[in-house]
């Protein structure tokens, strides 16, 4: 059987080396941004100077053949279901048993004036990245539109070159549809300590051009003209269709798909950003656009096409990121606004940016989600507390075997469960001193018998 | 001027000044005149028997005021090796007696701008260039804020292999081969530092006094920098502070000291294997000369070698050695730190690296047993092959690998090539490390991004992505444990962590798809 894979994102190449690993099926995967696979989320470090491209390479070249999984450096345009064959920009044609479309995403653009002109650019392929590096060589002052995780990282990259940055947002603070009030305010705060012009309630009007043709400044919604000689538009990502809607595949959103991966067309399925999921279970969402989700997604679709046909279900949540200095984990639920039923515990360090959150049900106290800023946790002990409905109480007297600060770090457990005890009458919770992996290790085991 | 152009241009200053007392350190080596006399002749050979032998055969030299270094040294040399014909085989200087001979020759006829301005010179050159390093370095504090800060480091010609690396690794490699095989001709060097030695240990100083001097002032200064740099981590700032102390106390002051108390110059910290003479005859003989205190160094190195890493290695792993006391991890850690992501991250580094570790741990055993059984059979079995061994081991391992290499190649391979290819008691902690260890990284669960941040900045070459984005612990018997990788993770996936051997090698861990949960095999 053969199997070819339009894309070597994560979501690609990870199916294509479970497939590998439970198969000895032909594999070949189609991609037309780069010879290798790459770390899509460390395009920012090359820019920054921390890592050259060959460094995001998570597997050295060699792995590919040595695995006989086969690399297409080709552009698919379009799909013949019928012949089963994927035409090649190069005229090649590939015929296939099963194809895998994961063609990614695309930066999102609103129809804004001006968003077509020269240095206006989003952020997603390595050519973004290589047109970035040309859009903002020996440039002053760069326009950020979109405050989200993409804006943000534009604005480090900025930044780390000594660039002026304004930042736009929508929202009163940023990533707010995301984070709640406190975290989104300790976010903006670290934003503008690092000289960033951040400016909340507005939004982009127009682009103008400069005698040159070039994005010369940006007009707000609150009327303020900013000169500028780049402008990245970073509001949001949309699945990329176009592979699809070129080859008579059902698309809305995304390209459209069962829990399955399977589209409407036999032996086609769609997977990662690219996807967009017809049956949606409740508290999810019906397109991932995430590096974890990619990774499970394409997981999952190796394992059904090597017989294990089961319902994809990204399982309890998780995310990650840092904002500048600042580190961000989350775990659950944590919604921006709490629902009816649910309660919040947040605790901030006086001076520094930590900030830990808990929330829980206020029926029966179980935990459903934590944020933390500054500080690490460990995914497999919190998991295990929302699984398991662990009270809320519990889990802070236990708060020792979560952290995942490194060695010699202070801690903030007691910090946490003292403001905990101020805010809560009733019996007061005990820190139990049981830090270090040997309290993990019985805690997990326990748990598991 | 503002606090920033302010800060900036003290750093601007502190690269001037810098240059500056490089080029007058350069051009305080390279100028010299030599008047020889008898009287530097008689001050200089301390032994009565060697001066007999050597003052007939000057009379060509002394009144003669040599410009050239290198007529000098032969004249030196062709005296002494004639001396040493009459000489019986136990009051021959050999060559190691006529190298220090030659070099007081030297020190004490050395004139012209030199003799009487010894401190200035010192003050221009040593002193000033800490200054002006420290001057470029404080600033940070101000100018950067705490945290990862990595911006650039591929884009400066002196971290990314450019030309101001090269030249830098250059000098370096030169450095080295001068104090190694031809310190002679760095003889002004080490009259800057006599001073120094002198008040130390009541001794003059030799190129080893001068090499411990710059090395430990590289600790230091470049200590400070790292303060700054990881300010925001415990961890980095305690193990600095580690390797700084060692640094400071246990391999400069404490040996000076004990030679101004008449007792055997002695670092207590470094252990055989990497002391690879620890057994040399001559070293154990002035051990067990010198009382209870040389035995309880014998008996000290040996327990630490043998006893001590094994046990300290199961509890904290490799690194309690190599990233908190080692002096060479020390130089690493401190004066690497801008080129440790220089390392070689490939499959074929790391099989080469095996081979060749193991292989240097192999013979400086061989080397070490044959020592001891010449040793014990009173020099009457294994003599040759002994002296031969010795010999090849500290000219190829010793020096031109530890040193040359080791160091004069950081801005080309990364600041552990010496560690991580050729010490040979990181070959042995590590495979303590490997098999019986309680040491891990810890990987928290599927939260890795494989961005490569952790692989590119370990100095160790350790491919530390290949098993972070397999949710797999990560254990091997290279890592010392500077815990960068769990610094530079943008998603706080890695943790040094100790903890119960049991389960600390897990199976890669499938991600958290519901029916099959993230296996949490502690």
């Amino acid at each position: 059987m053969h199997i070819v894979i339009i894309g070597n994102g994560v979501t690609g190449i990870t199916a294509a080396r479970f497939l590998r690993k439970g198969s000895s099926h032909k594999i070949t995967v189609v991609s037309s941004e780069s010879e290798h696979f790459f770390s899509r989320t460390a395009l920012m470090y090359i820019y920054m100077g921390h890592m050259k491209f060959e460094h995001t390479k998570p597997y050295e070249d060699f792995f590919w053949e040595k695995n006989k999984i086969d690399l297409v450096f080709d552009h698919a345009d379009r799909i013949d279901s019928d012949s089963k064959s994927v035409h090649l920009r190069s005229g090649k044609v590939l015929n296939w048993d099963k194809l895998i479309i994961v063609t990614g995403s695309k930066p999102n653009k609103f129809g804004w004036p001006g968003q077509d002109l020269d240095g206006v650019q989003g952020l997603y392929s390595k050519q973004d990245l290589e047109l970035m590096e040309q859009n903002t060589a020996g440039i002053k002052k760069g326009v950020i539109v979109g405050g989200g995780l993409i804006g943000i990282e534009v604005a480090e990259m900025l930044h780390s070159r000594g660039i002026e940055v304004t930042m736009l947002v929508r929202e009163s603070g940023y990533w707010n549809i995301v984070l709640p009030e406190e975290e989104s305010a300790l976010i903006n705060a670290e934003i503008r300590d690092h000289h960033i012009d951040l400016r909340l309630d507005t939004e982009l009007k127009e682009i103008r051009s400069g005698n040159d043709g070039r994005a010369s400044a940006v007009v707000t919604s609150t009327g303020d003209v900013i000169d500028c000689q780049f402008v990245a538009l970073t509001a949001g990502v949309s699945p990329n269709c176009d592979l699809a809607k070129a080859s008579g595949l059902e698309t809305g959103r995304g390209i459209q798909v069962n829990r399955y991966f399977e589209t409407g067309t036999p032996d086609v399925y769609a997977a990662g950003d690219c996807a967009e999921f017809t049956e949606v279970p409740e508290g999810q969402m019906p397109v991932e656009q995430l590096w974890y989700t990619g990774r499970m997604q394409g997981e999952a679709l190796a394992r059904i096409l090597l017989g294990d046909r089961k319902k994809y279900d990204r399982g309890i949540w998780y995310n990650s990121a840092k904002f500048f200095n600042v580190e961000y984990q989350t775990y659950g639920q944590v919604p921006p606004v709490l629902p009816e039923g649910y309660g919040s515990f947040v605790w901030q360090h006086p001076q520094k940016r930590v900030l830990f959150r808990v929330v829980y049900r206020t029926g029966d106290k179980g935990v459903t989600g934590f944020n933390v800023l500054g500080m690490r946790l460990r995914q497999a002990v919190c998991e295990k507390w929302i699984r398991d409905n662990e009270s809320v109480t519990s889990a802070l007297e236990h708060l020792g075997e979560a952290v995942f600060d490194p060695e010699l770090f202070s801690m903030h457990e007691n910090a946490i469960i003292a403001a905990w005890n101020e805010a809560n009458t009733g019996n007061p919770v005990k820190l139990k001193k049981k830090r270090g992996l040997y309290g993990v290790f019985q805690f997990l085991n326990m748990q598991k018998a | 001027m503002n606090k920033v152009s302010i800060l900036k241009t003290i750093r601007f200053a502190g690269i001037l000044f810098f240059m500056v007392s490089v080029f007058i350190f350069i051009f305080v080596v390279s100028y010299s005149q030599f008047n020889i006399t008898e009287e530097v002749i008689r001050e200089a050979v301390t032994e009565d028997h060697h001066l007999e032998a050597i003052l007939p055969l000057t009379g060509d030299i002394t009144g003669q005021t040599y410009e050239s270094r290198r007529t000098l040294i032969a004249d030196l040399t062709r005296i002494f090796e004639k001396a040493d014909e009459g000489l019986s085989n136990n009051e021959k200087m050999w060559s190691y007696t006529q190298g220090v001979y030659r070099m007081n020759i030297m020190k004490k006829s050395v004139t012209g701008f030199l003799p009487g301005n010894e401190l200035l010179f010192l003050y221009q050159t040593i002193i000033a260039g800490c200054i002006a390093a420290l001057m470029f370095i404080l600033p940070g504090y101000w100018l950067r804020r705490p945290g990862i800060d990595n911006d650039g480091v591929y884009h400066r010609s002196v971290s990314n292999r450019g030309w101001i690396g090269i030249t830098l690794g250059l000098m370096l490699v030169a450095f080295y081969v001068f104090i190694y095989w031809y310190p002679e001709y760095i003889v002004n060097w080490i009259i800057l530092v006599d001073p120094l030695s002198r008040a130390l240990s009541g001794n003059p100083a030799s190129q080893w006094f001068l090499y411990g001097v710059l090395y430990t002032l590289a600790i230091l200064v470049m200590g400070v920098r790292m303060f700054i740099r990881y300010r925001h981590s415990n961890y980095h700032l305690v193990r600095t502070g580690s390797v700084m102390f060692f640094q400071l106390g246990f391999a400069f002051l404490l040996p000076e000291i004990l030679v101004a108390l008449n007792q055997p110059y002695y670092d207590f910290k470094d252990l055989w294997p990497l002391n690879y003479d620890f057994f040399y005859g001559w070293q154990i003989d002035q051990f067990l000369q010198s009382g209870s205190l040389g035995m309880f160094m014998l008996i000290s190195g040996i327990g630490l070698s043998l006893v001590g890493v094994p046990v300290l290695t199961y509890f904290y792993g490799k690194r309690w050695y190599c990233s908190w006391v080692c002096g060479c991890g020390g130089l690493a850690e401190t004066l690497g730190d801008p080129f440790r992501h220089l390392s070689d991250k490939t499959l074929k580094a790391w099989k080469a690296e095996r081979w060749i570790v193991h292989g240097v741990l192999v013979l400086v055993v061989v080397m070490t047993a044959a020592t001891l059984v010449n040793y014990f059979s009173n020099y009457q079995l294994l003599g040759g092959l002994t002296q031969q061994l010795q010999q090849w081991y500290g000219f190829f391992i010793g020096a031109a690998f530890a040193g040359v290499i080791g160091v004069g190649f950081y801005p080309w391979m990364g600041s552990r090539v010496w560690c991580r290819f050729g010490c040979p008691l990181a070959a042995y902690i590590g495979l303590v490390q490997r098999f019986k260890s309680r040491f891990r990284i810890t990987t928290n669960g599927g939260q890795c991004i494989s961005c490569g941040n952790c692989s590119t900045y370990c100095e160790m070459g350790i491919d530390v992505r290949w098993y972070a984005q397999r949710g797999q612990n990560i254990i091997r018997s290279s890592c010392v444990g500077c815990g960068i990788c769990a610094s530079v993770c943008p998603r706080g996936v890695l943790r040094l962590e100790n903890g119960p051997e049991e389960g600390r090698f897990n199976e890669p861990a499938a991600f958290d798809l519901s029916e099959d949960k993230v296996k949490v095999n502690f």
